[in-house]
């Protein structure tokens, strides 16, 4: 069942459940953020209605920087203005931003300690039809690599609402992830976020046999397993895991600790992605057997977000084999 | 701002001590630019000793100018003219890239944080400085203070400069002046072998910026520059300063091989390995202060 007390959204199960663009939850956020700070500023690199700053830029437009589309220039011109106070959102489609512009992120925001959100929209393979130039599976990888950088990675649109306006307080370099599809929404707004902090979405009755740890808009194909395989006996516990650094160290290995085994899903290759993050956590503390649910080493291509979850092994049925996988291991 | 022969002649000398400390620090070192730091110790001395509204014993006064280098690679003048200028002591200087160091190989904020900027990756100074005039224009106290940005000539061939040229022009910032070290040279070779960058003058022009091209070692010809820059209130001004690279050291003048060499590791032709630092020293030493423009 899920976790009452996350106060997560009962019509999760339904196939009408409400559907958001994680990136809607990024826009509203950044409104919000800015009304409770005046000095959140927001750039954008000519993508202002896609990555959902539109709204800020008509609300605050003298705190809106546009600057074309120059990804390089957006975040060391974001650097600039956190140096003077100023709390920078920048955004643009994760291939470009941190993509393209990774150097300049490492020198003059993380190892400068300067404030600035890097957002990368159109994360992962679900951006569909565009194909393999625009789908951004390594972007996680690259900036938790990062001195400094926190990495966050919420599930749905309201979670998202809440990273954006946590992040405007943190006074930290970071990077958010969001998804261009809609997403079915699995928590409301009474359920708690914090930076740093797993969540167990998801608990059968008694000791679950399978932890899975799923971050991004896969928690929801997650909890779908979850639940589909408690019907025939397997219990598996399911982690929404935000937070991809810092990580939440004791959050992975108690979930380890009771399960076992675990399986990670995430929309990224599965080479120095959260599944990595966590495999190094738990090579250290306590190490159980991992599948890895994610891309496994090739590009993308075009599609519907559907055809390409499926193909590429993340979907439902997917998520099913790998569970069943690790407990004949 | 008017500057009389006296206080010339101060700046002057303050250039040739913050000279003699580039030479002495990078001989401690092992490693490290000689040819920049040194075209470039007028420059500095003029704006940490006359431009520059700072505050040695309250660095991170909040009223001051902004200065961001952008081609950390030039650091020890960075670090020699702090030093003469008050703001850490001028025997620190000779840790410079040493383990445990505050004066890193490039410079580094968290370790110093009276810098305004890390710096070392080419290309990203202008950009920074492009965000702090925002971030004043914003705050409506672009007319209060000066954000400058120092940067080469060579990281004209980074497109991220053009970018922040793009974006300052596009904006108007008024509040911005960026000095750019001519020196025609980068580690390959001459600049205009390794990616012509002329017509520089007409470039900067057409990204919509206020230039003005002067002679980067006369002193009031510095001055002059940066006064009417500030007194152009619809464009971001550039200043082409044309210099010498190893100005002060005629056996390091205008060579690219002294770029990226510390004395004791340049070129042999004209002095042994051995003899660079001293005879470096003993040059920047006689001429006492007393450096004229080879322009003039």
């Amino acid at each position: 069942m899920l976790n009452p007390k996350l106060k997560l959204n009962p019509k999760v199960w339904n196939d009408d459940v409400e559907q958001v663009p994680i990136r809607a939850g990024f826009g509203e956020g950044l409104v919000k953020a800015g009304e409770e700070n005046e000095n959140v500023v927001a750039l954008c690199a000519d993508l202002t209605e896609s990555t959902k700053m539109d709204k800020f830029k008509t609300k605050f437009p003298e705190r809106f920087i546009q600057v074309g589309v120059a990804e390089q220039n957006l975040v060391t011109v974001a650097s600039g203005l956190a140096a003077m106070g100023k709390i920078p959102f920048c955004s643009s489609y994760a291939m470009f931003s941190p993509g393209r512009n990774w150097e300049q992120i490492r020198t003059t925001i993380a190892y400068n300690d300067r404030p600035v959100v890097i957002v990368g929209s159109h994360a992962g393979i679900s951006v569909g039809p565009d194909g393999g130039t625009h789908q951004a599976i390594e972007d996680m990888a690259i900036m938790r690599t990062m001195s400094n950088m926190i990495v966050l990675s919420p599930c749905d649109a309201i979670e998202a609402r809440k990273a954006t306006i946590a992040l405007a307080k943190l006074g930290k370099p970071a990077y958010l992830r969001l998804a261009r599809e809609k997403t079915g929404i699995m928590t409301t707004f009474e359920t708690p976020f914090e930076i740093g902090k797993s969540q167990i979405f998801y608990e059968p009755e008694g000791i679950a046999h399978v932890g899975v740890i799923a971050t991004g808009a896969l928690v929801r194909n997650a909890l779908l397993a979850a639940r589909d395989l408690e019907k025939k006996g397997i219990k598996v516990k399911v982690m929404n895991l935000a937070t991809i650094k810092p990580i939440d160290r004791d959050g992975i290995v108690a979930l380890a600790k009771e399960t076992k085994r675990i399986v990670t899903i995430e929309e990224h290759q599965v080479m120095g992605g959260m599944g990595s993050a966590v495999a190094e956590v738990l090579a250290e503390e306590f190490p159980v057997p991992i599948e890895f649910v994610g891309v496994k080493d090739v590009f993308g291509q075009s599609g519907t977000p559907e055809q390409l979850i499926e193909h590429y092994g993340m979907g439902r049925e997917s998520i099913k084999e790998a569970i069943m996988k690790i407990l004949n291991r | 701002m008017s500057i009389t022969e006296e206080k010339v002649g101060e700046i002057e000398l303050k250039a040739n001590d913050i000279r003699v400390s580039i030479i002495e620090m990078l001989m401690a070192a092992g490693s490290g630019h000689t040819a920049g730091p040194l075209g470039m110790s007028d420059i500095f001395a003029t704006l940490y000793f006359h431009i520059l509204k700072h505050d040695p014993k309250k660095p991170d006064w909040a009223e001051r100018d902004r200065l961001v280098l952008s081609n950390g690679h030039i650091c020890p003048v960075l670090y020699a003219t702090m030093a003469h200028a008050g703001y850490f002591p001028v025997e620190e200087l000779k840790t410079l890239r040493k383990f445990g160091s505050r004066l890193q190989g490039h410079p580094h904020r968290e370790y110093l944080p009276m810098v305004e900027n890390s710096s070392g990756p080419l290309g990203s100074g202008l950009s920074q400085a492009v965000g702090m005039a925002l971030a004043d224009r914003i705050d409506k106290k672009d007319g209060e203070r000066m954000i400058f940005c120092l940067m080469s000539d060579g990281e004209h061939d980074e497109g991220n400069t053009w970018e922040g040229m793009m974006l300052a022009g596009k904006e108007r910032l008024r509040n911005l002046i960026a000095i750019v070290d001519r020196n025609n040279i980068q580690i390959d070779g001459n600049t205009e072998d390794i990616m012509p960058l002329e017509p520089l003058i007409d470039k900067w022009e057409a990204f919509n910026w206020h230039v003005q091209e002067i002679d980067g070692h006369n002193i009031v010809e510095i001055i002059d520059a940066v006064n009417r820059a500030r007194a152009v209130y619809e464009k971001p001004s550039v200043i082409i300063a044309r210099t010498i690279p190893g100005k002060g050291v005629k056996e390091f003048e205008r060579d690219f091989r002294w770029h990226g060499n510390p004395p004791g590791k340049g070129p042999e032709d004209k002095i042994p390995k051995d003899k660079q630092g001293e005879v470096a020293l003993k040059e920047l030493r006689t001429l006492g202060g007393k450096i004229k423009s080879e322009h003039q």
